[in-house]
């Protein structure tokens, strides 16, 4: 099926009779080229690269539950390339020239809306810090503006100027990041990739993997047994629970992040705005409410929920920079489970298995990653050879010393 | 979160922060490995690999803003329900990690 403003008017007038399925519920076969665990969005990238890209069609996505119904569906929508490490920006600003192509790549409305990440310094010392970053994103070729008191002040009028603890100096602003619909990706995905052939399979749990002489063969399911000779496993949030059937332990810890939406207000917040003192984002979605978090609770969780001083902190943090927010009501709060790894940063590789491939690590930042680590987890997949821009991202990193530290935390996962 | 502190007893968990899970109290000793690629690797497993269960697990938490005494806390990681709370000392003194 192809969508089409013609077609939104068209079906306008005939009651909306005419729409089919987006994909099809594949019932699964017994025997694929390329299974892929988690239908979120890095699975099904992944399977629509897979088709696209490498003409691997005869692909399987197996999904727990319903598709989409992980971290695809519960993150703040922040798409942006503003990393330092040489082993993070080219990757980051590879997916950021994807998404600019997504919606004419899968035909489908994403809502990819490039309204610009800003994230505000306040000493000396973080103004220096983020004019090295923006070099490093130039020389990446991405775009980075560095910004005085008086460029943050025409871009965000409302902020909190006077604050003397935390005086705004200036900010680094990228143009092209912005937010994309988080659900209409991976209904856009699904849709490319069952549109070429590739079965997405719900309700269709993962309970064993087929190893034997060191060599992956397929997968047990709560809906039988499936045979492929390559499987990738992209199940973030519940890699360890899941790579603990290989056998495997990782260098991962899962986390809870808390996200929160205000009610709908009129149009207030120009793009995506990060407080550079504490932790604190926020934008606004198309609907008018404020999309905002902060920091991770801390603490090892799956619950999908967190605890109350961290809403706490941080409502702290919004109020600290942008004082009007106090007068918005909060309408929804949730949490997601996050991969929190070693150095922050992800992990797209091969494992001591042959044929079990890994796409995990991603912090509380896979949702920007979407599409360059479904085309670099396909590139692995189809080549046997990491993608250039996602070489570093191996699993044994930590055994060469080659972390991907951006923040500089060391092997404490809830720091970064 | 409240955790049954064996001191002090119930506290508010903000008093606290949490390093992460208790296996850090086992760090490699020198008798556990014969050569250098073997301390490697065994330092390289206790540093960064991790089991990180859905349900119970072990995790080391500090009363900063406390009696700063080190706990090891068993909490189910799917409700965040505190299940144990022993003082950190004795468990790496059953352990057999006493000097």
């Amino acid at each position: 099926m192809r969508y089409s403003g013609f077609r939104v008017l068209k079906e306008g007038l005939f009651g909306n009779r005419g729409w089919q399925p987006t994909w099809r519920d594949a019932t699964p076969a017994t025997e694929y080229d390329v299974i892929i665990i988690g239908a979120g969005g890095h699975g099904l990238a992944t399977a629509h690269y897979l088709a696209r890209e490498h003409g691997i069609t005869r692909v399987a996505v197996l999904e727990k539950g319903w598709l989409g119904s992980g971290n695809i569906g519960r993150n703040t929508t922040i798409i942006r390339s503003n990393y330092l490490q040489a082993g993070n920006q080219p990757f980051y600003e590879l997916s950021m020239k994807l998404w600019e192509g997504l919606e004419q790549d899968v035909g489908y409305n994403a809502m990819v809306s490039q309204r610009g990440i800003l994230n505000l310094c306040h000493s000396d010392a973080q103004r220096d810090a983020y004019a090295r970053r923006g070099n490093a994103m130039r020389l990446a070729g991405a775009d980075a503006v560095l910004l005085d008191r008086a460029g943050v002040r025409r871009l965000c009028p409302f902020l909190n100027f006077d604050d003397a603890r935390f005086p705004i100096v200036g900010g680094l602003h990228q143009p092209r990041a912005g937010t994309a619909r988080h659900d209409a990706v991976a209904w856009g995905y699904a849709h490319a990739a069952d549109s070429r052939g590739v079965d997405i399979v719900q309700n269709c749990e993962v309970t064993g993997f087929q190893i034997a002489d060191g060599r992956c063969t397929g997968v047990e399911t709560t809906r039988g047994r499936i045979n492929a000779p390559k499987i990738a496993v992209c199940v973030a949030g519940s890699s360890s629970r899941v790579m603990a059937l290989a056998g495997m332990r990782l260098p991962i810890e899962s986390h809870v992040l808390q996200a929160f939406v205000s009610e709908g207000l009129k149009p207030i917040i120009p793009g995506v705005v990060t407080f550079g003192a504490g932790h604190f984002y926020i934008s606004q979605s198309d609907k008018g409410g404020l999309v905002f978090g902060g920091d991770i609770d801390g603490y090892n969780s799956y619950a999908q929920r967190g605890n109350l001083p961290v809403v706490e902190d941080v409502c702290e943090g919004g109020m600290a920079v942008m004082p009007m927010i106090g007068r918005a009501r909060l309408l929804r709060m949730w949490g997601g489970v996050m991969d929190m790894s070693m150095d922050g940063s992800p992990y797209i590789d091969k494992t001591s298995v042959d044929g079990l491939f890994f796409n995990g690590g991603w912090c509380y930042g896979g949702f920007k990653a979407t599409p360059a680590s479904g085309w670099c987890t396909a590139h692995l997949i189809a080549t046997g050879e990491p993608h250039p821009v996602a070489a570093g991202y191996r699993l044994d990193r930590f055994r060469h010393g080659a972390m991907i530290d951006e923040r500089g935390a060391g092997a404490q996962p809830n720091l970064h | 979160m409240l955790i049954d502190h064996p001191l002090l007893g119930p506290r508010d968990a903000r008093e606290f922060v949490i390093l992460g899970d208790a296996s850090l109290i086992d760090r490699p000793r020198p008798d556990d490995f014969a050569t250098r690629d073997d301390a490697i690797e065994h330092f390289h497993d206790w540093l960064h690999l991790r089991v990180n269960p859905a349900g119970a697990h072990e995790e080391l938490w500090y009363h900063e803003q406390g009696d700063r005494s080190w706990l090891v806390v068993t909490r189910d990681t799917t409700t965040h329900a505190v299940l144990a709370v022993q003082l950190a000392r004795d468990v790496a003194l059953e352990r057999g990690r006493g000097r």
